[in-house]
């Protein structure tokens, strides 16, 4: 039992909002005071500090097939940042793609307590999982890639809706996720023969069905399973100069059915095809402030190092090609693909502080902090470390105009950043990090400081610079236990993976088994994860 | 009374086939079906009765064996593990939580094998893709200094020069096969065209490769080797839909190493500018891309990699177990699902003589009688379920087929770790 006493609290999901209030725990969950044996209680006292719910990342590569290639690929990021075995704690080497061990001491450091593994191929998810499992203090879920899949796909150009439902079900069951992603859909399938999607009406090669049928026909099959968080989007034609118009026409398209829209930034650019990239901010904020039904993560982008991974083969092609830098690329029979790039991201650098403002933009123009997350789309834009710098960003008006002078002029020319004063308060930075993100991940547990609520909370010491104060909170709560104090770790515990397994009628096994015999090399029956396979983990309801 | 038992994986080699038919009785494999000569062997010859652990050839109960492992490995100053390829990845997450905590060097078998495409891959990056998509859509593949008509044997017919797949319905008849090695083999035999090239010259041929593509002048004296074959490879790689590259040791292991591999990643990495291309690194145990997998998400580096600083650090020729070995550095070793005394070079096997190692592994082998301590554990894919890695990284869940008494890998060194603790 523990009582937090005297903190000042920001748990917009209750709206407080910077009152003072005690927090009682019990069992790993926030309890009623009338529940609290206090003479037996570790009492903390807080008195002057914030207190908020754990932070909850929506967006993150922490685990699995794609960003264990990107460890392997660049040792030159293990000895950016070495962690040393101290007690029981292991050691661990990374900083944009840190260890197993060593993802979850950062996040846990500054003060996350919830993960989303942003995208794992059905096929290699038992990989995930099996990372998953060694990334301790965290809980985690992962998101599966759906937007090229092969049964899918020929489900739609045959009209059997029923059966791509049933599918989508039995998939999720079997590789043990959490939502439907999509990336890119068509355009990976395509780049398997060379080629792309650039409009949502292109033809996906051998299936003639368009990226506007498979994103539609996922966003009904999501919402008509329930599941607890919508589809996860990641649209056509990334990185390009006037990704914005088509990013506007999906959102448009995606409206009555709900969806959210990942690591935005990449997504939009004005400009023309080909040409030098400008900010689309304005554009596109005002789409998501207009669709009640979409929310967005930003992608932040942090000037530093980075390793870009997606599911995107065509976009990490493209950009190896104009970088020359190494590549590693992964085709997925059936489902998949992916690729990952490493690279620098420099002030200096005109494109890339064009999509640094481009971010920052996106943050400050979306009216409502509900529809917009923070993320780097770890560790494509930048590593997740970079969230204490960008909290200071947003809510010291100063400390933006100070980093904006020292872009280049050709970025500065005709952008809104300048004239935008908003400064987000404790309250919004406590939406957009923990509440926001929890509520559309449908996670009723998280997020919030109420009763009946995981005891997952932060404490931070109040600063004046608030990259300080979000990079080294003074206690972090994981379940009801202490696992970090004055910024330094002091426990490790086994995290949840949380799945969705929403059922399906079983007669569609037959198709998918006709379908592993014509196009798959495993079997069927060595396909399916049983959950006893995966670590600690709780299957949510689907209602 | 037989039992039959279906889609059984074979985790002999990096093919991991898993439509193995199994017939067993009175706990014995009787039969198989549809695994190949080697797989087929791995299973019939398995004893599965239970053996207690042997200390200098003696036999004792596991808690002794256990608490002389900890003692040894508590007593040495720069130990060593190996091995780990035939082993599941639960088992290599205990062997690297023992490392790490010991500061020991851990290495797996890729260290003999694949190494120098591990370099490859972190100077270059890597274009693949996986088996199914060889299957399903290659239709050129080219076998370059690996024979897997022995060493891989079902690779041609379930995911290579003779699968039906949905762009390759006539299987053989809608692939052209290229092997590239020094001396005809039986895969060699079956090839479309059979570039014989020099021993040692792999690297030219693949520059040579380059400069044909991407229609540069070639200059015999820069290492250019010009010759009307080469130029009908070129024209083929670059005119095919989508072209694959298997490769062995002939090439990792062969004179240039890792630069062969790099240049062959680059090549291949260049033709994406014409159609698609991928490759992929023949991978020889059975979870050997398990063994790269797990020692990389917990350490930063798929192999030779040393906690010996309190940090995890790669050492190729330094961390490597055979030149650890051959230098004296190690002063114990931990053998894990391994032979060494069967594949090392003398250097290294004459001081594995003379240092206390323990072996773990589910039979005797050659290190058997050299070894201090002898762990009989159980068998992963025989005895108890484990995850394994394809050679594509495509894992799987390794099926028991055995009522095996055995205790696991990972169970053995979650008790050395404890007692190691003590």
């Amino acid at each position: 039992m523990i009582g937090i006493i005297g903190g000042t609290v920001f748990d917009p999901l209750n709206k407080i909002d910077g009152q003072v209030k005690d927090l009682w725990i019990k069992d790993g969950k926030i309890v009623p005071i009338e529940e609290i044996n206090q003479s037996k209680a570790q009492i903390i006292d807080v008195r002057g500090q914030v207190v908020m719910p754990g932070g909850v990342d929506i967006h993150s590569h922490i685990a699995g097939a794609k960003v264990n290639a990107g460890r392997k690929l660049c040792p030159e990021d293990s000895k950016r940042l070495l962690r040393y075995r101290s007690g029981d704690f292991r050691s661990g080497s990374g900083y944009t793609v840190p260890s197993t061990s060593l993802t979850g001491y950062l996040y846990s450091e500054m003060g996350y307590t919830t993960v989303m593994e942003a995208a794992a191929a059905p096929l290699v998810a038992r990989h995930t999982h099996e990372e998953l499992e060694d990334i301790p203090n965290i809980d985690n879920g992962a998101f599966l890639t759906m937007g090229n899949n092969h049964f899918l796909m020929k489900c739609i150009q045959d009209k059997e809706m029923g059966k791509a439902r049933d599918y989508v079900s039995w998939l999720l069951d079997a590789g043990k996720g959490f939502a439907i992603k999509i990336v890119n859909p068509g355009g990976v399938e395509n780049w398997k023969y060379g080629k792309n999607v650039q409009t949502l009406d292109d033809k996906v090669i051998g299936f003639g069905v368009t990226p506007r049928q498979i994103l539609k026909t996922l966003a009904t099959i999501s919402e008509e399973l329930k599941l607890p968080h919508p589809v996860h989007v990641h649209g056509l034609c990334l990185g390009q100069s006037g990704s914005v118009d088509i990013t506007i026409e999906t959102m448009e398209l995606m409206e009555e059915l709900n969806a959210h829209f990942c690591h935005l930034h990449f997504l939009s650019y004005s400009g023309k095809r080909g040409g030098f990239p400008r900010s689309g901010a304005a554009k596109v904020a005002q789409t998501v402030n207009e669709s009640p039904s979409i929310t967005i993560d930003v992608g932040q982008i942090i000037f530093g190092p980075a390793t870009t991974m997606t599911s995107d083969g065509p976009v990490q092609y493209n950009l190896s090609q104009k970088l020359g830098a190494k590549w590693v690329n992964d085709d997925l029979e059936s489902e998949s693909g992916g690729g990952i790039v490493p690279l620098v991201y420099k002030r200096s650098n005109p494109l890339h502080a064009i999509m640094w403002l481009t971010g920052l933009e996106i943050f400050l123009l979306v009216d409502d902090p509900w529809k917009v997350f923070l993320t780097t789309d770890h560790p494509n834009a930048g590593p997740f470390l970079g969230y204490p710098e960008v909290i200071r960003l947003l809510m010291d008006k100063d400390f933006r105009a100070e980093k904006f002078e020292k872009i280049p002029k050709k970025a500065k020319k005709g952008c809104l950043l300048p004239e935008l004063n908003r400064e987000y308060s404790l309250y919004e930075i406590a939406i957009i990090t923990r509440a926001g993100p929890a509520r559309r991940l449908g996670l009723k547990n998280k997020g919030h400081l109420g009763i009946g609520a995981d005891a997952d909370i932060t404490v931070y010491s109040r600063a004046e610079n608030k990259e300080e104060m979000f990079a080294h909170p003074s206690r972090v709560l994981k379940d009801g236990n202490i696992v970090v104090i004055d910024g330094q770790l002091v426990k490790e515990q086994k995290g949840r993976t949380l799945y969705v397994s929403p059922g399906y009628d079983k007669n569609i096994e037959k198709y998918i088994r006709e379908h592993f015999k014509e196009s798959y090399t495993i079997s069927f029956d060595n396909y399916y994860i049983e959950a006893q396979h995966l670590g600690i983990s709780e299957k949510l309801n689907c209602i | 009374m037989s039992t039959t038992m279906e889609n059984v994986i074979c985790k002999f080699c990096g093919c991991l086939c898993d439509d193995i038919i199994v017939e067993v009785e009175d706990n014995r494999i009787l039969k198989t079906k549809r695994a190949c000569s080697n797989g087929r062997g791995m299973f019939l010859d398995y004893d599965p009765s239970f053996q207690k652990p042997l200390i200098d050839g003696k036999q004792v109960e596991w808690d002794e064996a256990v608490s002389v492992c900890a003692d040894i490995l508590n007593k040495a100053d720069s130990p060593l593990i190996y091995g780990l390829s035939s082993t599941s990845t639960e088992a290599q997450r205990k062997a690297v939580e023992l490392a790490d905590l010991l500061g020991a060097v851990i290495d797996s078998t890729s260290s003999v094998c694949h190494f120098p495409t591990v370099l490859a891959f972190q100077r270059t990056g890597e274009v693949t893709c996986t088996l199914g998509e060889v299957k399903n859509r290659a239709d050129l593949l080219i076998f370059w200094g690996c024979n897997p008509m022995v060493s891989h044997i079902r690779h041609f017919t379930r995911y290579s020069a003779k699968a039906k797949g949905t762009l390759t319905p006539g299987g053989r008849k809608d692939r052209t096969i290229v092997v590239v090695d020094v001396r005809e083999t039986p895969s060699s035999k079956t090839a479309d065209m059979f570039l014989q090239i020099d021993s040692g010259t792999d690297y030219e041929v693949l520059t040579t490769l380059r400069a044909l593509v991407q229609e540069k002048e070639l200059e015999p004296g820069a290492g250019h080797i010009v010759s009307e074959e080469l130029k009908e490879l070129a024209r083929m790689m670059k005119t095919c839909n989508y072209g694959v590259v298997f490769f062995g040791m002939g090439l990792t292991m062969t004179s240039g190493r890792s630069y062969n591999v790099s240049e062959l990643f680059t090549l291949a990495a260049e033709l994406n500018r014409f159609n698609r291309f991928s490759v992929m690194p023949m991978r020889g145990h059975g979870n050997v891309a398990g063994a790269d997998n797990v020692l990389t998400w917990l350490s930063g580096y798929p192999s030779a990699v040393s906690f010996a600083r309190g940090f995890p650090q790669i050492g190729p020729g330094e961390f490597t177990s055979v030149d650890m070995l051959a230098r004296h550095e190690a002063d114990a070793a931990l053998i894990i699902a391994s032979d060494p005394m069967a594949h090392f070079p003398h250097g290294a096997v004459e001081h594995l003589r003379h240092i206390p190692f323990i072996l773990m592994a589910p039979m005797t082998n050659c290190s058997t009688k050299t070894a201090k301590v002898f762990l009989p554990t159980a068998c992963c894919g025989i005895d108890v379920p484990g995850t394994a890695y394809r050679m594509d990284n495509v894992p799987l869940r390794l099926r028991a087929v055995l009522a095996s008494e055995k205790p696991t890998d990972e169970e053995i060194l979650s008790r050395i770790i404890k007692e190691v603790i003590k």
